[in-house]
This record gives C-alpha cells, sequence and structure tokens, in this order.
C-alpha cells in the first residue's frame, strides 16, 4: 500500500463523486423547490447520453456541438416532463406526484428499450479526453482529471446564479414560500420550468462524462446513478446545492476506495450508498449541510 | 351468524368451486394465469395495506418476496439437488442439510420476512413521506445486490433451479383467501381504524394518543409475512428463482395494481389484480408480429411495460381515485345497489 496507489484511487474516486454531485445538484433543486423526488432525473440523464451520442454517430456533429445539442434537448425534455406530467399534479398530494415521477422514470426506461434495445452501445471518446497523464509516477487518466473540473465550474456558474440573478433570488424564494413568491408577484411556473432546465441539464452534462468514463451505455444505465446521487443530495442536506456536491464526492471517494482496499465488498457497492442514506437519516436526518427539511434554502 | 357472514363464505365456496371446474378444465396456460392471478393479489393486498391503507408510501415488496422465494425454495429443495446447484461455493452446511415439507416451508418463509420486515421497520419507520420510498427503494435493492453475493446462501447470480412444482390452484388461492380475510379483519378492526387515522393526519393521530410507530408496525410485518409466503408461492409456481426476477420491475407491477384500484381499497385491489394480470396476457400481441392485410407489423418486445407506464401518469393525473377511491365492497350496499335498480325498473 503505497502512497501513489492511494493518491490514484483518490482521483479516481473524486472523478466519480463529482459525477454523483453533478447528478444530486438536479435532484435537490428539485426537492428544494417543489418538495418532489424527481425518480426521472437518472432517466434524464440517460437520454442526454444518448442525444449526444446520436448527435454525434447520426448527425455527425463534431463532439463540442454534439455535447451542447445534447444538454440543451435533456433541458427541454426536463421541462417539458415537469409541463405534462408535474404540474397538473402541483397541488395534489406529494404522495401522488411521487407515483407520477415513478412513471415517468419508467416510461423513458421502457421507451428507450423499445427505440433502442436493451444491448449496450458504444460511445466514441473524442480524442480530446483519451490518453493518461504521468504525474510522479501516477497514472491518471485525461478524464479523471477534467470532470471534477467541470463539476466545479459547473458549481460555480450555479451558485452566481442562485446568489446574484433575479432568477435565483426568485429560486431561493420560491423553495422558502411557493404562495408568498406568487404573491410578489413572481412567475412561479416559468422558475419552476427553469429549475428543471438547470437540473436535467446538469443532469445530461453528468451523463456526458459518466460515458467518457463507462463507454458503454443503455436505456438502464440511469438507475443506479440516479440512485446513488439521491443518496448524495440527503446525505449532503436536501435542498443544499453545495451540500449535493459535498455528498457526491464524499459517495464517490468512498465508493472507490472500499472497492480498491476492501475487493472482497467489491460485489456489495452498489448497496453501500443506501446503508449509508439510512445511517444519515437516523442520525442527521437534515444532512450535513441541511439546517430544516421543512425550510427551504440552496 | 350474521346474514352477512353466510353471504361470504357461499362467495368463498363459489369460488373454490369454480376452482375446481377450472383444474379439470382449463388449459395449462389459464391455470397458469389463475395461479399469478391469485399470488399477484396476495403481494397487492399486503402491499396495499401499507400505502393505502396505512399511507406509508413504500417501495419494498419486491425485497420481501426475494427473502419468502428464496427460504422456501431453500428449505423444500432437497439436499441432494443443493450440492449438485452449488457448483461455485458449496452451501453453508446447516442450510445445506435442512428440508422441509411446503407448508412448513411458505409459513417459515412468511415468518422470516416478517421479521426481516420488523427489523427494517425501526430505521425505517424514522422517516416519513418521500423519504420512506427512497429509503424501502434502497432496501429493495439491497437485496438483490446481498441475493447476488451470498453465493453460498443463494447460489448467487445462477439462482435456484428445479424447484418443486407445488403451488398448484388449491394453494394459491387458499392463501389468497386467507390473506384477505386477515387483511379484511385488521382493516376493520381497531387497528385499522387507527391506520386510516395515520393516513389522514399523522400528527392528528398522534394527539388522538394512537402509537403511530406501533400501528404502522403492525400492517408493516402483516404485510411482509403475505409478501414471504406469496414469494415462496411464486417460487414454486415458476420453479427458478433468480436475483433478477425481483428487480424495481416486480414492485412496480404491484404499484400500478394498487393504483388502479384505488389506494386503500382491497375491492379495487381484487379487481385491479384481475384486471393487470390479464390484461397484459391480452396486451401480449402488441410484443408479437402483426399481420394486417399484406402488411407486417414487427412485434416490439417491452411494450407492455411503456404502454402501463402510460396508464400510470394517466390515472395519477386524470383520476387519482383508481377504479374505487378508498371503498370497499359490503354486501348490504351491494343489495342496496339492486333494490334501487329494482324501483328504477318499476
Amino acid at each position: 500500500m503505497n502512497i501513489t496507489i492511494i493518491l490514484q484511487q483518490l482521483v479516481n474516486g473524486l472523478s466519480l463523486g463529482s459525477l454523483y454531485g453533478l447528478i444530486a445538484i438536479g435532484y435537490t433543486m428539485v426537492y428544494g423547490v417543489i418538495r418532489l423526488i424527481n425518480f426521472a432525473h437518472g432517466d434524464i440523464m440517460m437520454v442526454g447520453t444518448y442525444f449526444a451520442l446520436f448527435a454525434a454517430t447520426t448527425f455527425l456533429l463534431p463532439w463540442w456541438a454534439a455535447f451542447i445539442v445534447a444538454i440543451a434537448l435533456a433541458a427541454l425534455l426536463g421541462v417539458f416532463i415537469d409541463k405534462v406530467a408535474y404540474k397538473p399534479l402541483r397541488n395534489a398530494s406529494r404522495i401522488s406526484s411521487l407515483i407520477t415521477a415513478i412513471g415517468v422514470s419508467f416510461l423513458l426506461e421502457n421507451l428507450f428499450l423499445v427505440l433502442f434495445g436493451g444491448v449496450p452501445r458504444a460511445f466514441k471518446i473524442p480524442q480530446v479526453f483519451s490518453g493518461v497523464v504521468h504525474l510522479n509516477g501516477v497514472i491518471i487518466p485525461i478524464i479523471a482529471l477534467i470532470t471534477p473540473i467541470v463539476a466545479i465550474v459547473c458549481l460555480l456558474l450555479l451558485m452566481q446564479i442562485l446568489q446574484h440573478t433575479k432568477y435565483g433570488i426568485a429560486m431561493r424564494a420560491l423553495s422558502l414560500d411557493m404562495e408568498t413568491t406568487r404573491i410578489m408577484g413572481a412567475n412561479v411556473d416559468a422558475i419552476i420550468a427553469f429549475v428543471f432546465a438547470i437540473g436535467s441539464a446538469l443532469a445530461a452534462i453528468g451523463g456526458i462524462f459518466w460515458a467518457l468514463r463507462y463507454p458503454s451505455i443503455n436505456p438502464l444505465m440511469g438507475i443506479m446513478p440516479g440512485l446513488k446521487a439521491f443518496a448524495a443530495a440527503v446525505l449532503g442536506g436536501i435542498g443544499s446545492v453545495p451540500g449535493a456536491a459535498l455528498g457526491g464526492f464524499i459517495i464517490g471517494i468512498t465508493e472507490i476506495l472500499v472497492v480498491a482496499f476492501l475487493p472482497s465488498l467489491a460485489g456489495y457497492k452498489d448497496a453501500f450508498a443506501f446503508l449509508l442514506l439510512i445511517f444519515v437519516l437516523l442520525f442527521k436526518p437534515t444532512g450535513i449541510m441541511g439546517e430544516d427539511l421543512e425550510k427551504g434554502r440552496f | 351468524m350474521k346474514k352477512n357472514t353466510i353471504f361470504t363464505i357461499s362467495a368463498i365456496v363459489v369460488l373454490f368451486l369454480f376452482l375446481l371446474y377450472a383444474s379439470h378444465n382449463f388449459s395449462a396456460y389459464n391455470i397458469r394465469i389463475l395461479n399469478n392471478v391469485a399470488i399477484f393479489l396476495i403481494l397487492a393486498a399486503s402491499y396495499n395495506l401499507i400505502n393505502g391503507v396505512t399511507g406509508q408510501f413504500s417501495l419494498e415488496p419486491n425485497g420481501f418476496a426475494a427473502i419468502g422465494a428464496y427460504t422456501a425454495a431453500i428449505l423444500t429443495l432437497t439436499p441432494a439437488q443443493k450440492s449438485a446447484m452449488f457448483i461455485i461455493t458449496p452451501m453453508v452446511p446447516w442450510l445445506q442439510s435442512v428440508h422441509m415439507a411446503f407448508l412448513p416451508a411458505l409459513i417459515v418463509a412468511g415468518l422470516v420476512t416478517a421479521f426481516v420486515g420488523f427489523i427494517l421497520g425501526f430505521p425505517v419507520f424514522r422517516v416519513r413521506g418521500d423519504y420512506l420510498a427512497i429509503v424501502t427503494l434502497g432496501f429493495g435493492l439491497t437485496i438483490r445486490v446481498v441475493s447476488n453475493n451470498t453465493i453460498s446462501i443463494t447460489n448467487g447470480a445462477l439462482g435456484l433451479k428445479g424447484i418443486g412444482n407445488y403451488t398448484t390452484l388449491w394453494w394459491s388461492w387458499g392463501w389468497a383467501v386467507l390473506a384477505m380475510i386477515v387483511i379484511m379483519r385488521l382493516i376493520n378492526s381497531e387497528y385499522g381504524r387507527a391506520m386510516k387515522a395515520v393516513r389522514d393526519d399523522e400528527d392528528a393521530a398522534i394527539a388522538m394518543g394512537i402509537n403511530t410507530f406501533r400501528v404502522k408496525m403492525t400492517a408493516f410485518v402483516t404485510s411482509a409475512f403475505f409478501e414471504g409466503v406469496a414469494g415462496g408461492l411464486l417460487a414454486h409456481l415458476i420453479t427458478t428463482i433468480s436475483p433478477t426476477l425481483f428487480t424495481f420491475f416486480f414492485t412496480f407491477n404491484l404499484l400500478i395494481i394498487i393504483v388502479i384500484g384505488g389506494l386503500g381499497s382491497m375491492t379495487g385491489t381484487a379487481i385491479a389484480t384481475v384486471l393487470v394480470i390479464w390484461g397484459s396476457e391480452l396486451l401480449r400481441f402488441v410484443e408479437q408480429p402483426m399481420h394486417i392485410f399484406s402488411l407486417t407489423i414487427p412485434g416490439i418486445p417491452g411494450m407492455r411495460m411503456v404502454i402501463f407506464a402510460i396508464l400510470l401518469i394517466i390515472i395519477m393525473i386524470f383520476a387519482r381515485d383508481g377504479l374505487m377511491g378508498q371503498k370497499e365492497f359490503s354486501w348490504d350496499s351491494f343489495f342496496k345497489f339492486f333494490k334501487k335498480n329494482k324501483k328504477l325498473a318499476k
């Protein structure tokens, strides 16, 4: 057990964690605003990845254009889902919206299974993202370096939007009290749509970088990352954007370290996030950076 | 004996006479569907007890059914069968030698599942609402991961094969009727009223002095017991089980049944179970190639799940009460309905 291996695994975990973090932000924002666990979030990530694949292979766009198109389309899809499935249930019980969200998640998964089959497809990795960097004997894939940087840039951008733009202020107000925000003259539906757009765009970014890391995509690829990202959002304190990112990093790093240093437990890695989730809910239900579940904040 | 009890007993007798007829005259395929209806009725009714009646929205039946299925299957398989099957890692010795008849195996399966439900209830009921859904979803997933990895108990991803084909119409419907009676009696008891109080307003229920944790736990453990038994029946119907059988798809099927029937109505659950199981058999045509005149449309496998998912969303948006809402069938209202119709006819 030498320092290079530990460092290598840390970088690895950091890159996986930043993916969880990117996806977790979407969960936390939607939950913060309309108190709904958007079950379909992981599937939006999957759909975003498919968009990128088709933009690059069928429409022959250069990789960067394909990524931008995919992210934009995923954001549109998020807004569309909210409009069609969640908005009619805004005043219904939370369980009703939750069941609808499960339905949407199932619809996306099975629709893509029907349309594109269950056979995994190869995701073409652009030249820029392949290759490795040697750093004092530590071998790091470029993608493992870029992912955390992308995640942190996204996080900083989002924090800027939330703290300093009119929309961001409205979002924070909305998470505190929807009715009062409406009375103050803010267009609540437009703000919720914007939240879905941001969350889905970040999920698509997460999905694309997920595919660059594990370049084989299938219609059910969003389930596990989605669930773990949710666990990350709760761990960080649901409703808190930096908390979601932090929770993502913690879950990603622990997962990689457990697999690396306790290989006999590797088979259980998918269950690990949930044990952590139950543990957090038992002893600190508000998570690391959350204050009170019933009070909103970002 | 009350008049209504006699009606209920005669209805059950009629049901079993029908089963007697079915077991002699129906094709193997139709008997299989009838068995499926009974097993899913047990699963859906116990799922509705916790979700609809007690209002604790949870997503764990796949986990409970898996525990029941594995327990029952391990108990009824002979030691020789087990040693032939566990080729990668030999089975744990004390499980290897244990062997039981079908009925005790089912009861043990139910008890083991109920015990797991009891243990799980402690952390799970500390959270409310949508958190409960996620934690129980995680439990179902954890059970699948565990059954994939504890190779010396479950044979891992290979699963268990050659389980005795013991589930007949009598076993499945016998358990279904028993489950319905127990659950209906529970709902109409003091505990049942407390469950509905917890569903309608948990804080008010606490204020009224109801021990909400105990009420939820009663519903959860009862539901776990019957889901475990149903899992055992399922294992002995399809004779091969593996972890992939108990994915979230399994829970989703039950969810759609209780949503169509109406969250909180056992009558609705019974109707919806028949509709969904039978309907999904009828819908098989969408997955097979179709010939319309000279045109051939290739079958689309998986299309049924797309249809069910859309159905679920539409029901939630436009008809949240499902078929029955929270209403139950009763003989009194049944006869009142006919009297009213007679009057109208006059």
